[in-house]
C-alpha cells in the first residue's frame, strides 16, 4: 500500500520532467516545411496551448480511465503500444537474469569454497571484465563474433527472423507461445534470436551477483553454525548447499532486486543494438521525438515494475528468513 | 599402563598469516581417559581453543599441525584422511561451542537440524527420524518437544539452544565431548543446569569431556584433571585438585588470585595489594544521592498476528524502589531479562520511565524527557560505563577523542588550551599509558578499552556512575585490575556506583549493599554481607547456589 504515494510521485515527476525537456513536439510533427500557422494549429490540436496545470489535470483524468494517451510517433495508443512491446522486454530481461544467475551463483560458490585458488582468481577476472565492459560494446562484440565472423547466430534484427510468423499470443513470450502452439521450429528460431541479447544482459548482470554470492558465501562459511556443523560431521555438500547457501540467499535476494532494476535500464541500449521491439527502444524513439504521452507511459510502466519487483523480493525474503515477519 | 583414551603428545599448531607463520600452540601434552573430565583453563589468546580444534582438524585453511601426535582410541588424528574424519566428527567426538544461539543454523528448524545429524550418521531413516529427534530432546531434558522441534533457534533461549547443541552431540553416542566455553554468556542458573546435564552423561555413559573455560570456579567444581595454558603453552598440568591449594606456576597463582571467590576481597585480586587500596575504606555517611520510587517501565508487545491493537503490555521494570547514598556502591544483580539493564538505562535517563520518580539530590529528574536530558545540568552528574568495551567506543575515534568528547559536549566553561591536560590527567587517573592515547580502539587491548570507557565516564566529575556489567567481557586478570581501579576511584572521589551484574561474586566485592532483581521486581535487598551469608528469598538462594565456587 506504501506504493500508492510513490506511484503518484512518479506520475507528477514524469509529467513535469517531460514538459521541461527541450524540444517542441508541435514543431517536430509539423515537419521542416511547416509555417507558424500550421505549428500553432498542431499545438492546439495536441492541447499544448493550455497551461501545464490544465494539461496535467487532463492527463490524470485520462489515466484514471486507463487511457495513457496517444503516441504521436506511431499514431497508436500508448497503452496498446506498451502492452505489445512489454512482453518482448520482459522476455529478454528475465532470460538475461536467468542466464546471469545460472552462471554467477555457481561461480560465486566455487570461488567462496576455494578462496584464493585459481577458480577464485578466474571469478575475479570475470567479475572485473563484466563490470567494466559497457553494455553496447559487449553487445556489438557478440554480434561481430557470433553473427559476422562465425555465423552461428542469426542476424540481430528483432525477435524473429522474417521467415517465421509470430506465434499466437498467450504469454507474449515468443519462445513459450510457440511451444504452447506446438511449433517447435518457431520456438527454436525465437530462442536463437533471443540468445545474443540475453547473453549481453547476462554479462552485465553477472558481475554484481557473482561478487555478492562470493562474499555472502564466505561470510556464511566462516560462521559459527558452519563450524559446528563441520564438527558434527555433517556432509560437506549439505553444509555448502543447505547450511551456507540458504543463509547466503538473504543478501543475494537484495542484490538480485537491484540487478533486475539495472537490467531494466540496460535494456534500452541492448534493444537498440539488437533492434529488439521492446519498450526500451520505444522509449528512446519517443524521447527523441518529444513524444510526451509515450515517455510518460514508459516511466509509469517502469515504476509499476519496480513496485511489483520490490514486493516480490519482500515476499521472498519472508519465505527464506523466518526471522523477518511480514510486519517487519 | 594402557594407553589413554585420548593422548595429545608434543602438539604444535602453526597458522600461516599475512605477517608470517604464527605458532599458536607449542608442545602440548594431554592425556584423558573414559569418564574423565579435563579442564583446559586459560585466558583469551592462550591457545586453549586451538588445541581443542586440532583434535577434530577444524583449524581452517591456514592452520596446520606442525608437530606432535593426537591419538584417540588407537586412531591417529594428527593427519586424518577424509574418510576417517567423516567417521570421527560427530560420531566419535562431538563438540559444543560458546554462544549456542549462533552455532545453530539460524534459518533451519531445530528438528530438521537434529534429523540432519541423525541421518548423516545413519542413526535414523527418514521415517524414524522424527521419533528419534523427540527421544534425543528428552535426553537433554527438554519436555516441550513439539514446540522445540518446530522452532527456529532465534525463538529459543540461550540455555535451550545449548541443550539442543548437546542433543546434537549426543545423537551418535559420541565417546568424547569437547565443550568450548559452553556456558559463557548464559545465566548462572542455566549454567548450572547445563553443566549438571553434562556431568550426568559423564556418569551414566562414561563420556570423556574436555571442558575449555576461563572460569577457574567451573573447572574446580566439575573437572578431575586440569591444564593451565598461557600464550600457547601449558604452564601447569595437574591430575587432582591440588592445583587450587598449591599452585606451582606464577601464572596459575595470578589466575587463582584474580578469580573472585566467596570470600575474596578486591584488593587481593592481584598478587600484590595496590598502594591506593592499602588503606581501609572510610565509612559511608548516609547522605541520600539517588532515590527511586515506584519505577515502572512498560513495553507494548506485538501480538502474534502482527497488530498491536490488543494492547498486550509487559512491565520490564515493575515498581522498583531503592536509594543510593553518596560514596556508596550498590549492586544490582539478576538474570538476563530480569529488568536490571532497563532499570540502569532509566536512571541514566536514556529511556523514559512509564511511572515513578527518580529523585537525584531531591530533584525529580524523571520529569525531564530522555531527549531533553542532554541539556539538563544533571546530565554530567550521571554517567554510564557500558558492558561491551569494544562496541561502545566509536571505532574511528582515537582514545583521546573518545575521552575528550564529553568535555567538548557538556562542560560549559571548557578551555581549549586545557583540554589536552585534562584528557591526559584523566588517562593517568585510569592508568591508561599516555603513549596509547592517540590509538584507535582496535589497537587497544580489552582492559585498555575498558579504561577508556571509564575515563570518559568520569571526565566531568560525575556524582553517580552506572556500571552495566563493566567487566563481563574481560579476562579475569584484566577484570581484577579494572575492579581495583573502580574501587580506587570510588574511594578517592567519593563516587557512587550502581553496579549492574549477573555475577554475584564480582558485585559482592565492590558493593556495600545489594539489590536482587527478578522479573522486574526487587525481591531482596540489604547489606552485602547479610544478603550473601543469610539470603532470605528463594531466588537469591538459587542464584548463590548456582555460582561455581573455588574452595576457600
Amino acid at each position: 500500500m506504501l506504493a500508492v504515494p510513490s506511484l503518484i510521485g512518479v506520475i507528477v515527476v514524469a509529467f513535469v520532467l517531460t514538459r521541461s525537456l527541450p524540444g517542441d513536439p508541435a514543431v517536430y510533427f509539423a515537419g521542416i516545411t511547416a509555417d507558424e500557422e500550421s505549428i500553432a494549429q498542431i499545438r492546439e490540436q495536441l492541447g499544448l496551448d493550455k497551461s501545464i496545470f490544465h494539461q496535467f489535470i487532463v492527463y490524470c483524468k485520462n489515466l484514471t480511465q486507463g487511457n495513457l494517451g496517444v503516441s504521436l510517433n506511431t499514431g497508436q495508443s500508448v497503452a496498446s503500444e506498451l502492452s505489445a512491446r512489454f512482453p518482448a522486454s520482459l522476455e529478454l530481461t528475465l532470460t538475461g537474469l536467468a542466464l546471469a544467475l545460472m552462471a554467477a551463483i555457481p561461480l560465486g560458490i566455487l570461488a567462496a569454497v576455494n578462496p584464493n585458488t585459481w577458480i577464485d582468481h578466474l571469478c575475479r577476472i570475470f567479475v572485473t571484465a563484466g563490470a567494466s565492459t559497457p553494455i553496447f560494446f559487449s553487445g556489438l562484440l557478440l554480434v561481430f563474433v557470433f553473427y559476422y565472423l562465425l555465423g552461428w547466430a542469426p542476424s540481430p534484427i528483432g525477435r524473429l527472423d522474417f521467415f517465421y510468423l509470430s506465434p499466437p499470443k498467450v504469454t507474449g513470450f515468443y519462445t513459450i507461445d510457440a511451444m504452447i502452439n506446438g511449433d517447435f521450429e518457431t520456438a527454436a528460431a525465437a530462442a536463437k534470436q533471443l540468445i545474443l541479447p540475453a547473453i549481453t544482459l547476462a554479462i552485465f548482470a553477472l558481475a554484481p551477483i557473482a561478487r555478492m554470492t562470493r562474499s555472502a558465501m564466505l561470510t556464511a562459511m566462516g560462521s559459527e553454525y558452519v563450524k559446528a556443523a563441520t564438527a558434527n560431521g555433517i556432509d560437506r555438500r549439505k553444509i555448502i548447499f543447505v547450511y551456507a547457501l540458504r543463509n547466503a540467499m538473504l543478501p543475494l535476494l537484495t542484490i538480485m532486486g537491484l540487478v533486475f532494476s539495472y537490467l531494466l535500464g540496460a535494456n534500452v541500449l541492448v534493444e537498440k543494438v539488437f533492434s529488439w521491439p521492446g519498450i526500451g527502444s520505444f522509449a528512446v524513439d519517443a524521447l527523441v521525438a518529444s513524444d510526451f504521452a509515450a515517455v510518460q507511459g514508459f516511466i509509469l510502466v517502469m515504476a509499476v515494475m519496480f513496485v511489483v519487483l520490490n514486493l516480490v523480493i519482500d515476499i521472498l525474503y519472508t519465505l527464506v528468513d523466518p526471522r523477518v515477519s511480514i510486519d517487519g | 599402563m594402557a594407553k589413554p583414551f585420548l593422548q595429545i603428545k608434543n602438539l604444535a599448531v602453526d597458522f600461516a598469516t599475512r605477517r608470517g607463520v604464527v605458532h599458536a600452540v607449542d608442545d602440548i601434552n594431554i592425556n584423558l581417559n573414559k569418564g574423565e573430565v579435563i579442564a583446559i583453563v586459560g585466558e583469551s589468546g592462550s591457545g586453549k581453543s586451538v588445541t581443542a580444534y586440532s583434535i577434530l582438524n577444524l583449524l581452517g585453511n591456514n592452520g596446520k599441525i606442525a608437530k606432535g601426535s593426537i591419538t584417540f582410541d588407537g586412531m591417529n588424528l594428527e593427519n586424518p584422511s577424509a574418510s576417517l574424519l567423516k567417521d570421527i566428527r560427530g560420531r566419535e567426538i562431538a563438540m559444543i561451542f560458546q554462544n549456542p544461539m549462533s552455532t545453530l543454523n539460524p534459518i533451519r528448524k531445530v528438528g530438521d537440524q537434529l534429523s540432519d545429524m541423525l541421518r548423516q550418521h545413519a542413526q535414523a531413516t527418514n521415517q524414524t527420524a522424527p521419533r528419534k529427534v523427540i527421544e534425543l530432546l528428552h535426553k537433554v531434558e527438554i519436555q516441550d518437544t513439539r514446540r522445540v522441534t518446530n522452532a527456529y533457534p532465534f525463538e529459543l533461549s540461550g540455555g535451550m539452544c545449548q541443550r539442543v547443541m548437546i542433543a546434537l552431540a549426543l545423537a551418535c553416542n559420541s565417546r568424547l565431548l569437547i565443550a568450548d566455553e559452553p556456558t559463557t554468556g548464559l545465566d548462572v542458573t542455566t549454567q548450572k543446569s547445563i553443566m549438571d546435564l553434562i556431568m550426568g552423561l559423564v556418569k551414566h555413559r562414561n563420556l570423556a569431556v574436555i571442558l575449555i573455560t576461563h572460569d577457574l570456579g567451573m573447572a574446580y567444581q566439575y573437572c578431575d584433571k586440569f591444564v593451565v595454558m598461557e600464550k600457547g603453552q601449558v604452564v601447569e598440568a595437574c591430575d587432582d585438585h591440588s592445583l587450587f591449594t598449591s599452585p606451582q606456576h606464577s601464572y596459575t597463582k595470578k589466575l587463582l588470585a584474580a578469580t573472585p571467590g566467596i570470600s575474596s576481597k578486591v584488593e587481593h585480586l592481584t598478587p600484590t595489594v595496590p598502594v591506593e587500596l592499602s588503606k581501609p575504606a572510610v565509612e559511608i555517611e548516609k547522605k541520600e544521592l539517588l532515590k527511586v520510587e515506584g519505577l515502572v517501565k512498560t513495553y507494548i508487545l506485538k501480538s502474534q498476528g502482527g497488530f498491536k491493537s490488543q494492547g498486550n503490555t509487559f512491565n520490564a521494570v515493575d515498581g522498583v524502589n531503592f536509594t543510593i547514598y553518596q560514596g556508596e556502591c550498590v549492586g544490582l544483580v539478576g538474570e538476563s531479562g530480569c529488568g536490571k539493564s532497563t532499570t540502569s538505562r532509566l536512571i541514566a535517563r536514556l529511556e523514559q520511565p512509564s511511572e515513578g520518580r527518580i529523585l537525584f539530590l531531591g530533584e525529580d529528574i524523571g520529569q525531564v524527557s530522555d531527549r531533553d536530558f542532554i541539556r539538563s545540568p544533571r546530565r554530567k552528574d550521571i554517567q554510564m560505563v557500558f558492558q561491551d568495551p569494544t562496541g561502545s567506543l566509536n571505532p574511528r575515534h582515537s582514545a583521546f577523542q573518545l575521552i575528550s568528547e564529553p568535555i567538548l559536549r557538556l562542560q560549559k566553561d571548557f578551555n581549549k588550551a586545557n583540554l589536552k591536560d585534562q584528557v591526559y590527567q584523566l588517562a593517568e587517573k585510569v592508568g591508561l599509558p599516555l603513549e596509547l592515547i592517540y590509538r584507535l580502539p582496535h589497537q587497544l587491548s580489552g582492559g585498555q578499552k575498558a579504561r577508556v570507557g571509564i575515563a570518559r565516564a568520569i571526565a566531568l566529575n560525575p556524582k553517580l556512575l552506572i556500571l552495566d556489567e563493566p567487566t563481563s567481557a574481560l579476562d579475569v586478570s584484566v577484570q581484577a585490575i579494572v575492579l581495583q581501579l573502580l574501587e580506587h576511584l570510588r574511594r578517592e572521589h567519593n563516587l557512587s556506583y550502581l553496579f549492574v551484574s549477573h555475577d554475584l561474586n564480582v558485585v559482592r566485592m565492590l558493593s556495600q549493599r545489594i539489590l536482587v532483581m527478578q522479573s522486574g521486581k526487587i525481591v531482596e535487598s540489604g547489606e552485602t554481607a547479610e544478603v550473601m551469608s543469610k539470603p532470605k528469598h528463594l531466588f537469591t538462594k538459587t542464584l548463590l547456589a548456582a555460582i561455581p565456587q573455588l574452595a576457600s
